[in-house]
């Protein structure tokens, strides 16, 4: 009889499916944000600030923000699991990585929020 | 079978280790190590693309600014380094979701796609490279 006992934190799978969905959402935000800015040629800087302050894509942006934050968690702690093997370096470059996202996010929507 | 008979079936000379330096790499491995390289590039450098976004919205004189920062042969090539980063890890991406769906796994098109990816973005970056220096 095969008894298969699964174990572990089964924070796997959510972090697996999260990286994939904020990658798609990424990539859908990309071509359209490029495709509109290059409607809106030549770039100058009142273009520019209206576009990024419209009240959609600040929303937009806003969870373009989050999804790549999340994204570059899962894969730089994926990296980090990979080689940094003694638990301390690892927890270590874990709580750093973690600390750089969370300044970085809100540095990103600071800068968003100040439009 | 048990464990044991299985063990003494396998062949007797087998690598002890793979020199990575000396064995060649498939086209999906190379991909693949280039897909985590770019992502670990585009981490590192988050700071200064947050820090040119913050830039180009500051002002009139902050976006001429980031015009004239961007500008720097340095910072340029920079840029483009990110750039391939970024077009890399995006086909990238593609393919490891088509996989997820089961698509295109076998050998041929594993290969093929993974070919293609890794042309796809450095043609790319060429053409977008010439053009934006």
């Amino acid at each position: 009889m095969v008894k298969d006992i699964i174990v572990g934190a089964h924070y796997g799978l959510k972090d697996w499916l999260g990286q994939r969905i904020t990658a798609a959402f990424m990539v859908i935000y990309t071509v359209i944000v490029l495709a509109l800015l290059i409607g809106q040629e030549p770039l100058t800087y009142e273009v520019w600030y209206a576009f990024m302050a419209d009240g959609f894509m600040r929303f937009f942006t806003f969870l373009f923000i989050l999804s790549l934050m999340f994204h570059a968690w899962v894969g730089v702690r994926d990296i980090w699991m990979d080689y940094a093997k003694p638990t301390s370096v690892r927890l270590a470059l874990h709580v750093i990585t973690l600390l750089a996202l969370l300044g970085y996010t809100g540095w990103a929507v600071s800068i968003l929020w100040r439009l | 079978m048990t464990e044991a008979t299985m063990k003494k079936e396998r062949p007797k000379q087998r690598p002890k280790h793979l020199d990575l330096l000396v064995i060649k790499q498939p086209a999906p491995a190379i991909a693949s190590v280039l897909h985590r390289l770019s992502g670990a590039g585009l981490f590192l450098m988050l700071p200064l693309l947050i820090f040119l976004f913050e830039l180009s919205l500051d002002s009139s004189l902050g976006f001429a600014m980031f015009k004239a920062f961007v500008g720097y042969p340095l910072v340029k090539l920079i840029l483009i380094g990110l750039l391939w980063a970024f077009l890399h890890h995006v086909f990238m991406g593609i393919r490891i979701l088509l996989s997820d769906l089961n698509i295109g796994t076998d050998i041929k098109p594993g290969q093929a796609s993974a070919k293609a990816v890794i042309i796809i973005s450095l043609v790319l970056t060429a053409i977008l490279g010439a053009k934006l220096w």
